[in-house]
């Protein structure tokens, strides 16, 4: 396989996975099982197990395991646990628990990762069945005390009766009694019709704290006699840091200390951030750009542009029939090739981390969307052994994919090891952040469609060239070389099918692994994989004078969730009726994360170079819908997120950098470009699919398949601004 | 050192003359309600109200705020209690991952102080912050909600 320049091999998800699976077996710690017989929170208050803590005063604390970035991920399993603990939803909080609390409880709360849409959809069923065991244990408890069979009693609102008699308790009477019960072997889960919390758009728990600046996000903590750190790592991805001349900064206002954090970057710590990143900015420092010094956009894109050659190596993804024989064979032969960019997910929250150091401890305070990745982080960098470690889960100032990573904590505990005893607060500046990414990988694709005689589509092939993101960050989970998360969208099956059937499909990918790295985004792949099949959907059904909603309808026959999203966007914003004078429609749809999703535009444009998106009907059948409120403010946020990206994004590479460096030069949307979004929210039951991302990749074809309508001319290039086109 | 009033108290705060105010309301004045964004005064994270108009604190010295009346998120609401704007954005469930927010509603804040009906388009050029979750729509619906407060 091609290799531009050999990325630098990333085995820490490997190294993660190893240490958190067997990090609390192998060190024996004092494990609360066969200790004392109730397991206490912090405030005293019993658990009856690792989801629920009900406090004397009918509080109920329910422990979320997964991050809260702004995706209501934290409502909605709080929702799932209260609905089968039948509690009363007005008393409920929550908290996060720390991974190196659930290592050392043999991971009672499972998995941390907050990524690819899955925090409800992959943790949906144990919690549940923890709400519903500490409802039977909390029920039990009562009739016990009454002495009457639990089968006589229910519970509703967190008050247990006994039917027969009429008397009632609750659950802050019965805790105590009923942390004590041995939990029952298996429990039966409610029938979803008959939910009561689940399903309704409840307000968010976490939203008046928002309001008045009384959130704790990472860079907010304080500790002690903390002193903070800006960093600066080697702008060419790949090069190291040869010295510094920290003689020349030593002297300024409340610097304390430079320090190598590791063999590419430099950081200078002092009193306060604003002193640590003036004397950054001030200090001498020398690099060794490496290898990659002199890769730039066009060594790239060339790169890539090789790759959709046929006669270069790749690997496929889905394939059914003989394309290339139905191709050469065609009455007619349609083609094209797209693009899409390097993305940076410029998170409102820059990286920050903050970590303690002592020389049998580290504790580490940070935002992250993966506690159990941050913690082996810890582990790794501070050498010390997980019962001597922890994370402290703090709310994320944005996640989008980024904070799955945990380059940033790791630079944080380097830096505390430095100065054991001082707690050190690492925060990247926005341009630090912008140019240290884990970038949303670059691709190119050419689409090649072949009809019949009769217009009948035969043939579909999709090659993609570019970079595969399980390459750099999971090269353990390539299966035979090939990175699967590349068809995104496009599979023949499961949870990112393609949604239609051609007599001869071929989809392959090229991988090409340029030096920047890249990183899982919203929405990661289905960004441009939707763009390339949905745009090109548009060119086939044009080239044969069909209409772009009849084509896909006639291929989608055997996809019928597929047809059904498509369909009531095309309904709701009114296809096949005319338009509001000079506006001009696109649709699109896809699947992603377990969901089906469809977008459709109305956009107008002047001049050819100046869009104004009026209005958006998007739909997504997920399965269930836990919180349809939260639920269409992600699909209005995914809007933005892809947008943004379709418009302003694209991180261009020049000299082996990142040439933006902050919101003047990357740009994101504002509410005056902000098109009505109308979601259409239409679960269909029987499988749980992902909600923060899936809608997002609609959003590029939609409007450019309305661009074409409203000009007759194809984009195929992102981002647009490259183009001279951009919001009206 | 400089002496700052902000929220209705007068600090004396041991800073640079050139230091941004974000960072001495930050760091040296401890109030982490308004956030570091961009550092250029593109993004509104830090926005907060100088003599009752919105400005973004990022690219304001200290030295130019020394004798003005300084609010922030923390003072925004009168005694203590909510500000209308926070009411709206709390029934209207406005904010996501919710960093931007506090820059947001002192925006909106001072919009409302200026013009209490604003129309859409008076939304569209008063409001620039940028938020990456995207909950422009609720922000729009909140402020005609707190505009008819």
């Amino acid at each position: 396989m091609n290799q531009h320049s050999m990325p630098k091999l990333n085995r820490r998800a490997f190294v993660i996975g190893t240490a958190t699976a067997g990090a609390g077996l192998a060190l024996g710690l004092d494990l609360p099982f066969g200790g004392p017989a109730v397991v206490r929170a912090a405030d005293g208050a019993p658990e009856i197990n690792a989801w629920v803590v009900i406090r004397p005063d009918d509080t109920v604390v329910i422990r979320i395991a997964r991050s809260e970035m702004g995706q209501g991920t934290l409502t909605g399993l709080a929702q799932l646990v209260a609905e089968e603990l039948e509690c009363d939803w007005s008393k409920v909080t929550t908290e996060f628990p720390t991974p190196g609390q659930s290592v050392a409880r043999k991971r009672a709360w499972g998995d941390f990762s907050t990524g690819g849409s899955r925090g409800i959809r992959t943790s949906q069923e144990y919690v549940r069945k923890g709400g519903a065991t500490a409802r039977v244990m909390l029920i039990q408890a009562a009739a016990n005390e009454w002495k009457v069979p639990a089968s006589e009693c229910t519970a509703a609102n967190s008050v247990i009766t006994h039917t027969p008699s009429g008397k009632t308790t609750t659950y802050g009477k019965v805790v105590e009694a009923a942390a004590k019960l041995d939990p029952p072997a298996d429990v039966k889960l409610k029938d979803p019709k008959d939910w009561k919390i689940v399903g309704k758009g409840v307000k968010r728990l976490d939203t008046s704290d928002k309001t008045t600046g009384k959130t704790v996000y990472g860079i907010d903590i304080k500790l002690p006699g903390m002193l903070n750190a800006a960093i600066k790592d080697c702008p060419v991805f790949g090069g190291k840091l040869t010295s510094f001349d920290e003689a020349k900064v030593m002297g300024m206002k409340g610097v304390k200390k430079v320090v190598r954090v590791n063999d590419s970057a430099v950081a200078v710590v002092a009193d306060t951030w604003w002193h640590a990143k003036t004397a950054l900015d001030a200090l001498p420092v020398v690099w060794d750009e490496g290898p990659n010094a002199k890769v730039s956009s066009a060594t790239i894109a060339k790169w890539l542009g090789e790759g959709l050659d046929d006669s270069q190596q790749a690997f496929v993804g889905n394939q059914n029939g003989d394309v290339k024989a139905a191709i050469a064979g065609a009455a007619k032969k349609v083609e094209a090739v797209y693009n899409y960019p390097y993305q940076n997910h410029a998170t409102m929250e820059p990286m920050n981390a903050t970590a303690l150091y002592t020389s049998d401890k580290c504790e580490v305070w940070c935002g992250t969307q993966n506690g159990e990745a941050a913690f082996a982080a810890t582990l790794e960098a501070s050498g010390l052994p997980a019962d001597k470690c922890d994370v402290h889960k703090l709310m994320l100032g944005g996640g989008f994919g980024r904070r799955g990573q945990t380059d940033y904590v790791r630079q944080t505990v380097l830096i505390a090891k430095q100065m054991p005893g001082t707690p050190i607060k690492l925060l990247w500046s926005r341009e630090e952040d912008m140019q240290h990414g884990l970038y949303h990988p670059i691709t190119q694709c050419k689409m090649t469609g072949a009809f019949d005689a009769d217009n009948n589509l035969t043939a579909l092939h999709i090659r993609l060239s570019g970079q595969s993101i399980l390459f750099s960050l999971r090269p353990e989970a390539l299966v035979n070389g090939k990175d699967p998360v590349a068809f995104q969208g496009l599979n023949a099956s499961g949870e990112a099918a393609i949604g239609y059937t051609v007599p001869n499909l071929l989809v392959e990918h090229s991988m090409r692994n340029p030096h920047v790295p890249p990183g899982f985004w919203r929405g990661v792949n289905v960004n441009h994989n939707a763009i390339y099949l949905e745009c090109f959907m548009d060119e086939l059904a044009q080239s044969v004078g069909q209409d772009p909603l009849e084509f896909r309808r006639r291929l989608m026959t055997k996809h019928p969730k597929h047809l059904a999203v498509l369909n009531a966007v095309a309904e709701k914003i009114g296809w096949g009726t005319p338009a509001p004078q000079g506006v001009y429609r696109g649709i699109a749809q896809h699947m992603g994360y377990g969901s089906y999703v469809a977008g459709a535009a109305e956009i107008s444009v002047t001049d050819g170079t100046k869009i104004k998106v009026h209005r958006i009907v998007a739909a997504t059948d997920p399965g269930y819908a836990v919180n349809p409120a939260q639920i269409e403010r992600q699909i209005a946020g995914s809007f933005v997120y892809g947008l943004t990206g379709l418009f302003y994004g694209g991180c261009t590479v020049k000299d082996g950098r990142i040439e933006q460096s902050n919101f003047d030069n990357y740009n994101s949307m504002r509410i005056n470009e902000m098109p009505k979004v109308e979601s259409i929210i239409m679960p269909s039951g029987g499988f749980w699919g992902g909600v923060g991302e899936p809608t997002i990749c609609v959003a590029g074809p939609a409007v450019l398949n309305a661009y074409f309508a409203a000009t007759g001319k194809r984009i195929r290039s992102v981002p647009l601004r490259d183009q001279n086109i951009t919001f009206a | 050192m400089a002496n700052l009033t902000i929220n209705g108290k007068t600090i004396d705060v041991d800073v640079e003359a050139d230091t941004p105010l974000l960072w001495a309301i930050r760091e040296n004045v401890g109030l982490t309600g308004t956030k570091y964004g961009c550092g250029i005064a593109q993004c509104g994270a830090c926005t907060v109200h100088i003599d009752g108009v919105a400005m973004r604190s990022c690219g304001v010295s200290v030295s130019e705020a020394v004798g003005k009346q300084i609010t922030t998120i923390e003072g925004l609401g009168p005694n203590g209690a909510l500000h209308k704007v926070q009411e709206a954005w709390i029934a209207n469930d406005v904010p996501q991952c919710g960093y931007c927010q506090s820059g947001m509603i002192m925006a909106v804040a001072a919009l409302l102080k200026e013009k209490p009906k604003p129309t859409d388009q008076d939304i569209d050029e008063a409001i620039t912050n940028i938020c990456r979750c995207g909950t422009f729509q609720q922000v729009r619906e909140a402020i005609h909600e707190a505009a008819n407060a």
